[in-house]
């Protein structure tokens, strides 16, 4: 059998490995994904007074803190039985969308937009920010990292801490917003919805203009059929602050809709000896290892499934352009992977439009900042969207507050074994017998995991770069046959 | 440019991080094209495609200057440590776990085996009846697949290679890290090996913005919860446990502008051996009252000290596990 090792995956919010097993025809008989880190938060946030925690579990991921920081807010709110006041409610979920419009645009344009902009084949040292820039041109690339800037001003603003912020005490929110300070979100949020509404217009210029990649996107070795997770709004609208979550088969059927305290009913997880990341699936389907289908309990949490698992978007541009895309796509719900790349552009849309409904809102500027607490209930769970997927937290404490257990499910973690699958069947329909591998090959391997937007690549966000990697091919004994490196 | 002098090598890494400060280097914004034109980055897995192996083919000294946050954690960690300290002329422990263990340095109040059953067993949404737990090594049919060795203990860098610098913070304020880079690049003189860089001398306090009086006022302290901050006041002189006097100055006082108390990611002065012994005479200091044995209830009454006071610092710190 020969082995293909991707080592080391260098775009990871960390570290990260994939196997690649060939057999003796040299098709591809199995992919192995392997997260080998593991820092135990879940342990050592025991003992910890649980106000501390939405700034400790902030370092879960320097990338996308505030999705911790809310989902961990929110946790600690139900410990204390507590809702916060509206206007701590509106400036939070403000907040978050602030960090959506900076994550979502990060990703499109120093990720994902190389692979079309630019081209999945094209030369490697092109296919990356600079070569992105270099195609639409330095005006374009200057407002994309203007836009983003501006969307991290707010973070820093509400948040105080630009990386980690400090914004959650129980019951509500530090620091509140003055009406000086509210016109500046007003101004940013048009902009927004301007840069949002231009991105959107890119998609459809450079790639479904481009007949090869719609191709590729439709009927490349990219899709996977998949149960949908989201959270969604009383009305069955996209919502990543607050809502229930809802899941519907491959069909587009609702599986489930669940209240935060109620996940572990629909939600387990399970452990491989070979990887330090567990793998979640659907409870009530149950593990039926790594397969797709109706019969699976492998879903995904991604910009797609959100769009998939609800009936629609709050605010009405975005509405217009979710309806677009099933329309174009041919309906719900879609399972083509690389289809997240469009829906995380609906939701930039949508986040930079309710960025401004709430920047407009006359609670925005009020003065109740919290909830006075009386009693501590003991036991919480906090769940919010993370830009790459659902995110739970969930606390115990004993009387005086003090954490005594912790669980944890991360956004990205949801997609451990899609991505796994994803990466499996893209090596499956890229590499086979008597095809030389080459840097293209491999870059078109990587795409199917890029679509996560992963957060173990989130970090590269605002740079130039691409996968690093050295593939070697062996024979049964280990012999080298053939080693390709990119750089 | 100056054709004649050659570019900085410059390399960056990340043991157990969380990606905070490779974010703090690339909220460099615009000046990303000064670093750019002064240094070439040879190494940094996040952004660019050199790999280990490249890494293992430079010659020693080959890297100008290598920041590596990050703590170590397991064994993948400490191997590429000690391939960067035999590559790197100036090595500098970036950011707060690299610096002294940081946040997931937590994790030294527990044990390996704590860590995994909670996470592999006890985890109330993890079903693992069979007790599976990750493994170095395992066989699966298609071959043996690895993963890193998970130590039992969380290090700061200084413990496993020798470090030249010191550059705190979580993450480093990224003026700071300009500075010290500019300062490298100009070749500028260096301070001793050993120093801390990008940060004040003084404590956190010195710069700190809010009122603070000199009366002792406090009978009782206080949860962040329990009081209504007025914006204004020192933290301590509200009753709620601010790390500022033990911290070195230096992050601009980014969480106090967001009205919370230092929790001490800047680690302790130069002349501060024991965070937790600095810490407990300063809030002595503002106690009010003169009885011993009401100052020891009034100390005993705060929530974990040794979460508290060593919240980035355990692995470094003098104490060790529970207290």
């Amino acid at each position: 059998m020969k082995r293909i090792t991707i080592d080391p995956i260098t775009r990871l919010e960390g570290h990260g490995k994939i196997e690649i097993f060939l057999d003796d025809e040299g098709d591809v008989k199995n992919v192995y994904f392997q997260v080998p880190e593991l820092r135990g938060f879940e342990k050592f946030c025991e003992g910890r007074p649980v106000e501390e925690l939405p700034a400790i579990v902030s370092k879960i991921c320097g990338v996308c803190p505030g999705c911790h920081h809310m989902g961990s807010g929110k946790a600690v709110d139900a410990v204390f039985g507590v809702q916060p006041p509206p206007t701590a409610r509106k400036l939070r979920e403000l907040f978050y969308m602030a960090h959506f419009v900076h994550s979502h645009i990060a990703h499109f344009y120093a990720l994902a937009a190389p692979d079309f902009v630019v081209g999945p084949q094209a030369p490697k040292s092109e296919r990356n920010i600079l070569g992105v820039i270099n195609k639409v041109g330095v005006e374009i690339g200057t407002e994309v990292i203007k836009q983003r800037r501006l969307a991290q001003e707010i973070q820093a603003l509400l948040g105080g801490h630009q990386t980690f912020v400090v914004m959650n005490i129980p019951g509500g929110v530090r620091r509140g917003l003055s009406e000086q300070e509210r016109d500046d979100i007003v101004e940013k949020s048009n902009g927004f919805i301007k840069f949002a509404q231009f991105s959107l217009k890119i998609f459809e210029d450079v790639v479904l203009g481009n007949k090869q990649y719609v191709d590729i996107i439709l009927n490349g070795p990219y899709s996977l059929c998949l149960h949908s997770m989201g959270l969604v709004d009383a009305n069955n609208k996209v919502n990543f602050y607050d809502g229930k979550v809802r899941v519907v088969d491959t069909e587009g059927k609702e599986l489930c809709k669940y209240s935060p305290a109620e996940y572990r009913d629909f939600v387990a997880e399970r452990v491989e000896p070979w990887s330090y990341l567990k793998f979640p699936y659907l409870k009530k389907i149950g593990w039926k290892g790594f397969v797709d289908g109706q019969d699976s309990g492998v879903y995904h949490a991604t910009p797609l499934s959100r769009l998939n698992a609800s009936d629609g978007m709050a605010t009405p541009l975005a509405q217009q352009e979710y309806e677009r895309m099933y329309t174009i796509l041919g309906g719900k719900p879609v399972h083509a992977t690389l289809a997240m790349h469009w829906a995380r552009l609906i939701e930039l849309l949508y986040a930079a439009e309710h960025c401004l409904e709430l920047a407009l809102d006359a609670d925005i500027t009020g003065k109740e900042l919290r909830t006075p607490l009386n009693k501590i209930v003991g036991e919480g769970v906090g769940i919010v969207e993370a830009q790459r997927g659902t995110l739970t937290h969930h606390y115990w404490t004993d009387a005086k507050g003090i954490v005594t257990k912790v669980n944890i499910i991360v956004g990205t973690t949801n997609n451990h074994a899609a991505i796994t699958m994803s990466i499996k069947k893209a090596a499956q329909g890229l590499i086979k017998k008597g095809i030389t591998v080459t840097d293209g090959i491999l870059n078109m391997v990587e795409m199917a995991f890029r679509a996560y937007d992963p957060c173990f690549s989130c970090a590269t966000h605002s740079l130039p770069g691409e996968m690093p990697m050295i593939l070697e091919i062996r024979d049964v004994k280990g012999e080298l046959l053939q080693r390709i490196t990119r750089n | 440019m100056n054709e004649q002098k050659p570019k900085l090598k410059l390399a960056v890494y990340w043991g157990a991080a969380c990606g905070g400060c490779c974010v703090s280097v690339l909220d460099v914004h615009e000046k990303l094209f000064d670093v750019v034109a002064a240094a070439d980055l040879v190494f940094w897995p996040v952004a660019l495609d050199t790999k280990y192996q490249d890494v293992e083919e430079m010659h020693d000294g080959f890297i100008d200057l290598t920041l590596f946050n990050g703590a170590v954690r397991n064994s993948e960690n400490e191997h590429i440590a000690k391939l960067l300290r035999k590559k790197s002329k100036i090595l500098v422990a970036y950011g707060s776990c690299s610096h002294l263990g940081g946040i997931p340095g937590m994790a030294n109040f527990f044990t390996k085996e704590e860590i995994f059953r909670r996470v592999y067993e006890e985890s109330e949404s993890t079903i693992n009846p069979e007790k599976i737990k990750p493994q170095p090594e395992y066989k699966v049919t298609e071959g043996t697949l690895e993963i890193p060795v998970f130590y039992n203990d969380v290090r700061p860098l200084d413990k496993v290679v020798d470090v030249d610098y010191y550059l705190p913070g979580c993450p480093p304020q990224t003026e700071r890290l300009v500075e010290v880079f500019m300062a490298i690049v100009t070749g500028a003189q260096l301070p001793p090996k050993g120093s801390v860089v990008g940060a004040g001398s003084k404590a956190q306090c010195e710069e700190c913005t809010r009122t603070k009086t000199d009366n002792k006022l406090i009978k009782k302290f206080k949860r962040p919860w329990e009081i209504y901050d007025d914006g204004v006041t020192c933290f301590m002189e509200q009753g709620v446990i601010c790390m500022g006097p033990a911290t070195r100055s230096g992050c601009g006082h980014r969480c106090i502008k967001g009205n919370a108390p230092c929790r001490g990611c800047y680690g302790p002065t130069a002349d501060v051996t024991d965070t937790g012994a600095k810490i407990m005479s300063a809030i002595a200091s503002i106690i009010d009252s003169k009885e011993p044995a009401e100052i020891e209830a009034i100390i005993e009454d705060i929530v974990d000290p040794a979460g508290t006071f060593y919240r980035f610092s355990l692995p470094s710190a003098m104490i060790r596990r529970r207290l």
